[in-house]
């Protein structure tokens, strides 16, 4: 210790830092490091960046315990939480938090507040986290941090939502209410946040679902409720209301929200975002769609024991409700000798569940080969899931019954015992016809040892005594012999088999019951004693025993009800599936309990947010629609908004943009909007739509007849403007019947486009007739990317996903102007806005002829005068935000050529310069 | 959350803590060890056990309990130091413990991603070990990762490499129950896509398939653009620099699934005699004409087995008259000459002859073949304007293959 103690202080870092791994080293091992608390805590400033860090594990570790000494580190913190590197900022607030020393309270909450506003989402995050922190070291200061929460909340960064749901959920789960505003954003944010903030997320979106909207199911229960209703109203009128009631019930858009947004994420690699996409549909998703989930839970039995576990006791719990979501995959469901018994046992347990009139055969066959297993407590185990079945499925009970029988040969003992327990239970079911089977049960009483399995047969025997009349004394007075020896269980057997023979057969057994009764009056456990007490009680008569007596064979005697075989996962459902609770199947601390679905669903309104800040929210998305709006003064407030935002770089913003939409639109947004001024000036000079140069006659195949099952359809784009709206681009498409039938109402439905895109649909065609073909006209709004529009081309009792991808030439429209316009517009977008490339130019493609033609086959380009000879110029607006696109082909020496394209629109530029490439190097 | 961290060995000793909350006594412990007892194997412990103050998380990997942890953990180890034993965590002790520290903020996972911990705290090498010492440097990032702060988070920025690469290895596991007269029960096939990609900048890469139908139980790296594939049923991803798991995807029960070898076998135990007699035979069946190699054939002997007197036509085997365990290490099969293990077994003089025949576990590899027919058709890379050097390599495997006799 001396010797670390002077490394410590030694002025070298090397020696301090070794010092710092030994310490940690003795940490890791448990080993008590206190004492060198004060050496340590010096090098908090060091400037050793892993030094520093290696006191920052030991002051989490031993703050606690020298709270004094540990406030000489506080100050360093406190400037570290200042400092311009925000990876700085956040390890201080990380580590000042874990300090769990109640004196800084103040100060932790002081730095929480600061870094909840930090510019870095980064240090955000962290502040979610030290919330947590603060809080268990000190409840009193829920409220206040209950406002920080609220202020997280509101966050839009995809880094801190799950930070700050996770702290929602510690310090503040019943505040519903902070959730309303944030709902549709935490739902648009679920797929883009990291994985194990997703599992908080949706954990806590399925408890708001439950009280926020009405529930989906329409089960028999209610059906049941509703005829109970009219029986005891007898109120038509009432009736018919409450069906009106049921059979509107529409889905709230947001829980449909939430229900789409969380789908995709089943296919997520975490096995922990599966299980909470399966349990959130399980426990809000219409009865009809939570069988989607089956299939991913199925995949994930693949993985580790651990997680097997988890997911197979969940799907045991699904499969006792919802027999038909598992159903298709009762194989992968089978058990593997080398499974861990817990596993075996679970499956096991699935496929009982699982069990019906259909599938019970090959099950059956199954377990036969799970009863010879070497592991015998799983033997056991398919001894009682053949019981069940038996019970279940009355079709095989008798087949079950037989082969349970058989297994009373069977040479392990364990086996046997259970095949009797379980007979016993069916026999109780249908005691009628067994005779036989009673008789060869009494036979293996001889050579049975297990208790449980003695126990069974002594009772079997003693219960249905008359029916074996002959046999039931003789095991009496074979078991009389033995009762010394014999289990407590067993004994308290004996003693009933006594009593009921003494009742039905009293003068063969009077004097054996009795011999055993006074075996039982002086045995060593009390439960033996007293019941031997009672039963001589009740079944000799003497002057003392009172009117019990009378009813003695009416109380052993009596038909007792026969044991329901059920699984234990039975009742586990009311505890929210995937959580600990269900797994342990008892509440666990901190559990939160999912309530039931409202009768009538809570305003919808809460979850509205405001129009400003809506606007602001996706100003990415919606700024081309916003350049409609008239209102002048709030388009330019938000503007400004967004400018100082991006300033701020690589922070929050661009975090936001979707990331499975192309980056194509935001990025146009972006360029866009830094040019609006320069755009302003030239919008004047702006020139003139241009009939399209050339229309190209190159079709692209939407629709191949033979998966369309006979209707083909093709398009082309046939760059006339404006015939649907000034936004949209015309295709023309081309339907054709190759079937021998008519074809009927062609349409289109099911749009899927992304945001901002718009189409204008052809007008049905109600009839073609066979080898028939037409040409319609529809217009898209393609919003200047080259995104697919997505729709289904429908016929009378058909449908089929069609899409349409346009080629970036043709989201333009050729424009005409002067050489000189050009030139003042090129030296307008030059920077960032200009993109070039220097290709090969085929011989064949160098005269001016042949350029043009080229080029403008290939995009919709219209032709500018040029001066020179080596350069070639064309001219062109995007058809939806009307921005110029200026292409300059110019011929250098060695058939080589410098193509240039000048456009606010970089990224339709780049596209459009990649695409022009091929199209003058090859011949 | 995760309250603390105990790893211990298989004799029992913990050898690492770690807390991320107030510490909890080690003692905590004692209700595992309980559990362990009374578990017969060490697969056989609950993985959740509830005690009155905590509840005990555990997973059990490479012979080292991890109590109350995630998984995630492990799969990091491996991917840090190549292999994950008590030793190399021993050695590690100070690396371990940093990125544990990275990982869990207070308990809840913070930083899993393990491209992204390799950034904040850089693994162990020789080369960096020689240069620590000389320069006094340090294995700890002084900047942040700037994944953390992009949109796309699993990727660092300012990737260069002289030689660019993009590898992709279509890896197939077959599960199945095969009965004794050899007819599938149950067959399914659990695929991954693994990739190593070395790629300057930010490059964009489409993967395409021949038959993307097979694929329609899939889940993804989060850097794959889910709508692209819904759509088009093409993989559009900014790739992770380095390892990782593209994609996996499972073929269920339902499909018909080729298997590659067959087993023929007599095992017969005699109820009068104490030998019983032994004999299989290991076969090609549907291998679309290439090699079966990597055979391993192990079982699990009944508890009434003595000892085997067996001979192989090829490859070794082994014994173990203590666990029962026989393995049989074939290699290739081939066609021409199939390999086969002949003998018999002698019994506890005595015993009953036992009711269950052994079930026989293989192993083998196919190289060259996914043997559900998934092809990749073309991979394409935009953004970048450099030419990557592309391969794809195919691989079938056993998994979980099972032979009832």
């Amino acid at each position: 210790d001396i010797y670390l103690k002077q490394m410590l202080e030694s002025s070298k870092d090397s020696a301090k830092l070794d010092a710092m791994k030994r310490i940690v080293g003795m940490i890791a091992k448990g080993k008590n490091a206190s004492e060198l608390f004060p050496a340590v805590v010096k090098n908090v400033a060091s400037k050793n960046i892993e030094i520093k860090k290696l006191v920052y594990v030991y002051l989490m570790r031993y703050a606690e315990e020298q709270q004094d000494l540990a406030l000489l580190s506080i100050s360093t913190f406190q400037r570290a939480l200042k400092d311009p590197n925000q990876l700085i900022r956040a390890s201080a607030l990380r580590v000042l938090s874990s300090i769990r020393v109640p004196i800084i309270v103040p100060i932790m909450m002081l730095a929480i507040k600061e870094a909840s506003s930090d510019l870095s989402p980064y240090v955000r995050k962290n502040a979610a986290h030290a919330i947590q922190k603060l809080y268990s070291l000190d409840p009193e200061q829920k409220e206040m941090l209950i406002e920080v929460i609220e202020k997280l909340l509101k966050d839009k960064s995809t880094l801190v939502a799950g930070s700050v749901v996770m702290a929602f959920e510690e310090v503040c789960p019943d505040r519903i209410d902070l959730i309303h505003k944030n709902y549709r954003k935490l739902c648009n944010l679920l797929v883009d946040v990291e994985e194990w903030g997703q599992v908080v997320i949706i954990h806590m979106l399925t408890r708001y679902a439950r009280t926020q909207f009405v529930s989906p199911w329409k089960d028999d229960e209610v059906v049941e409720e509703y005829s109970e209703n009219n029986f005891y109203e007898s109120d038509e009128e009432q009736k018919e209301k409450d069906q009106k009631v049921k059979n509107t019930y529409t889905m709230d858009p947001d829980h449909r929200l939430l229900l789409r947004n969380t789908k995709p994420l089943l296919q997520s690699r975490n096995a922990a975002v599966v299980m909470a996409v399966a349990q959130l549909y399980w426990h809000l998703a219409p009865k009809s769609e939570a069988g989607i989930v089956s299939k991913s839970l199925v995949r994930l039995l693949h993985s580790n024991r651990e997680v097997q576990y988890i997911v197979l006791q969940n799907i045991a719990t699904m499969s006792i409700q919802r027999k038909g979501m598992f159903e298709p995959y009762l194989k992968s469901f089978y058990v593997r000798s080398t499974d861990p018994t817990m596993i075996k046992t679970l499956k096991l347990e699935i496929l009982t569940n699982l069990a019906n009139e259909a599938n019970i055969s090959t099950l059956l066959r199954e377990f036969q080969t799970y009863v010879r297993s070497q592991d015998k407590q799983f033997a056991a185990a398919t001894i009682q899931a053949i019981g069940r079945c038996a019970t279940n499925i009355t079709e095989v009970t008798d087949t079950c019954l037989n082969g349970l029988v058989c297994l009373l040969s069977n040479r392990d003992e364990i086996v046997v015992a259970e095949s009797v327990v379980v007979i016993k239970k069916l026999l109780q079911t249908q005691p009628a016809h067994h005779g036989e089977i009673i008789k060869h049960m009494a036979k293996l009483l001889d050579n049975i040892t297990v208790p449980v399995a003695r126990a069974s047969i002594l009772w079997l025997i003693g219960e249905y005594c008359e029916r074996v009349p002959k046999i039931a004394p003789d095991v009496l007075r074979k078991t009389a012999k033995t009762f010394t020896n014999e289990d407590d269980l067993v004994k308290l057997q004996i003693l009933n088999l006594g009593a009921k023979l003494y009742l039905t057969n009293s003068k063969q057994t009077k004097l054996l019951t009795q011999y055993v009764l006074n075996l039982g009056k002086y045995d060593q456990s009390y439960d033996i004693r007293d019941r031997t007490r009672f039963i001589r009680q009740l079944i000799v008569p003497n002057e003392k025993s009172g009117a019990l007596s009378k009813y003695a064979k009416k109380i052993f005697l009596a038909q007792k009800p026969a044991p329901l075989l059920e699984s234990p996962f039975k009742d586990r459902d009311h505890f929210q599936l995937g959580t600990l609770s269900h797994t342990l199947n008892s509440r666990a601390t901190g559990y939160l309990e999912l309530s039931d679905w409202p009768k009538v669903a809570p305003d919808p309104s809460v979850r509205n947010v405001d129009v400003a800040e809506l606007a602001k929210e996706w100003t990415g998305i919606l700024g081309k629609t916003k350049k409609e709006k008239p209102t002048e003064k709030f388009y330019s407030e938000s503007e400004e908004d967004e400018d100082e935002s991006s300033s701020t770089s690589a922070s929050g913003r661009c975090l936001e943009s979707n990331l499975h939409l192309p980056c194509l639109k935001n990025s146009i947004f972006r360029t866009g909007h830094y040019l609006k001024r320069i755009r302003k000036k030239f919008k004047k000079s702006q020139s003139y739509v241009a009939a399209p140069v050339s229309v190209p006659t190159k079709t692209h195949e939407l629709l191949h007849r033979m998966s369309g099952k006979g209707l083909a359809a093709h398009y082309h784009f046939s760059r006339q403007p404006g015939i649907f709206g000034d936004r949209m681009v015309s295709v023309q498409l081309t339907v054709t019947n190759t079937t021998d039938q008519k074809i009927e109402n062609i349409h289109i439905k099911e749009k899927k486009l992304p945001p901002g895109m718009r189409m204008h649909e052809f007008n049905p065609i109600e009839c073609l007739e066979p080898a028939g073909s037409i040409t319609v006209s529809m217009g898209i709004d393609f919003c200047d990317s080259a995104q697919m529009a997505s729709f289904q081309l429908c016929t009378k009792d058909d449908y089929f996903n069609v899409n349409i991808q346009p080629p970036v030439g043709e989201l333009l429209l050729p424009v005409t102007m002067s050489e000189k316009d050009f030139k003042k517009e090129q030296g307008m977008l030059t920077g960032m806005n200009e993109t070039s490339a220097t290709i090969a130019v085929a011989p064949q493609n160098s005269t001016r002829l042949v350029i043009i033609e080229k080029v403008v086959k290939a995009a919709n380009l219209g032709v500018v005068p040029s001066g020179q000879d080596n350069i070639h110029r064309f001219a062109a607006k995007t058809v939806h935000s009307g921005s110029l696109m200026l292409v300059t082909v110019e011929l250098k020496e060695s058939s080589t050529a410098q193509l240039i394209i000048n456009t606010e629109k970089t990224v339709i530029g780049s596209v459009l310069l990649r695409e022009l490439k091929p199209v003058l190097s090859q011949g | 959350m995760i309250h603390s961290l105990f790893l211990i060995n298989a004799s029992g000793d913990i050898f690492l803590e770690k807390h991320w909350k107030s510490v909890v006594s080690r003692s905590v412990c004692d209700y595992f060890f309980e559990a362990q007892e009374r578990a017969s194997e060490a697969e056989n412990v609950p993985p959740v056990i509830p005690t009155p103050h905590h509840y005990l998380l555990s997973v059990y990997r490479h012979k080292i309990f991890f109590v109350a942890v995630i998984q995630i953990i492990i799969s990091f180890a491996q991917d840090y130091f190549g292999v994950c034993s008590e030793l190399m965590i021993k050695d590690n002790v100070v690396v371990v413990y940093e990125v544990l520290e990275e990982m869990l903020d207070n308990g809840f996972p913070l930083a899993t991603e393990s491209n992204i911990l390799k950034e904040l705290i850089k693994p162990p090498t020789i080369l960096r070990t020689v240069v620590n010492t000389i320069t006094g440097s340090t294995n700890v990032g002084d900047q942040l990762p700037t994944g953390q702060l992009s949109v796309v988070p699993w990727r660092r920025t300012g990737v260069k490499y002289t030689n660019n690469e993009a590898y992709f290895d279509v890896i197939e596991e077959i599960d199945a129950i095969i009965d004794k007269s050899g007819s599938t029960i149950t067959a399914e096939i659990q695929g991954v896509i693994d990739a190593c990609v070395k790629l300057t900048g930010m490059p964009d890469l489409t993967l395409s398939f021949m038959n993307p139908r097979l694929l329609d139980d899939v889940s993804f790296h989060p850097c794959v653009r889910f709508k692209r594939w819904e759509s088009e049923r093409i993989l559009s991803f900014i790739p992770p620099d380095g390892n990782f798991r593209l994609l996996s995807y499972h073929v269920s029960a339902q499909n018909l699934v080729a298997i590659p070898v067959y087993v023929k076998h007599n095992i017969s135990f005699r109820d009068s005699s104490s030998l019983g007699r032994f004999e299989i035979t290991v076969g090609p069946k549907q291998t679309m004409g290439k090699t079966v190699e990597g055979v391993m054939v192990t079982s699990q002997m009944p508890k009434g087995v003595l000892n085997m007197t067996l001979t192989p036509s090829q490859g070794t085997h082994i014994f173990d008259p203590v666990t029962k365990l026989l393995s049989w290490d074939v290699g290739k099969i081939n066609p021409q000459k199939l390999p086969s293990l002949k003998g018999s077994v002698s019994l506890q003089a005595g015993a009953s002859k036992p009711d269950e025949n052994p079930t026989i576990n293989l192993q083998f590899k196919i190289q060259q073949l996914a043997i559900s027919g998934l092809k990749v058709n073309r991979l394409d890379m935009y953004g970048e304007k450099y030419k990557p050097f592309k391969g794809i390599k195919y691989m079938t495997k056993a998994g979980k293959f099972q032979v009832r006799t």
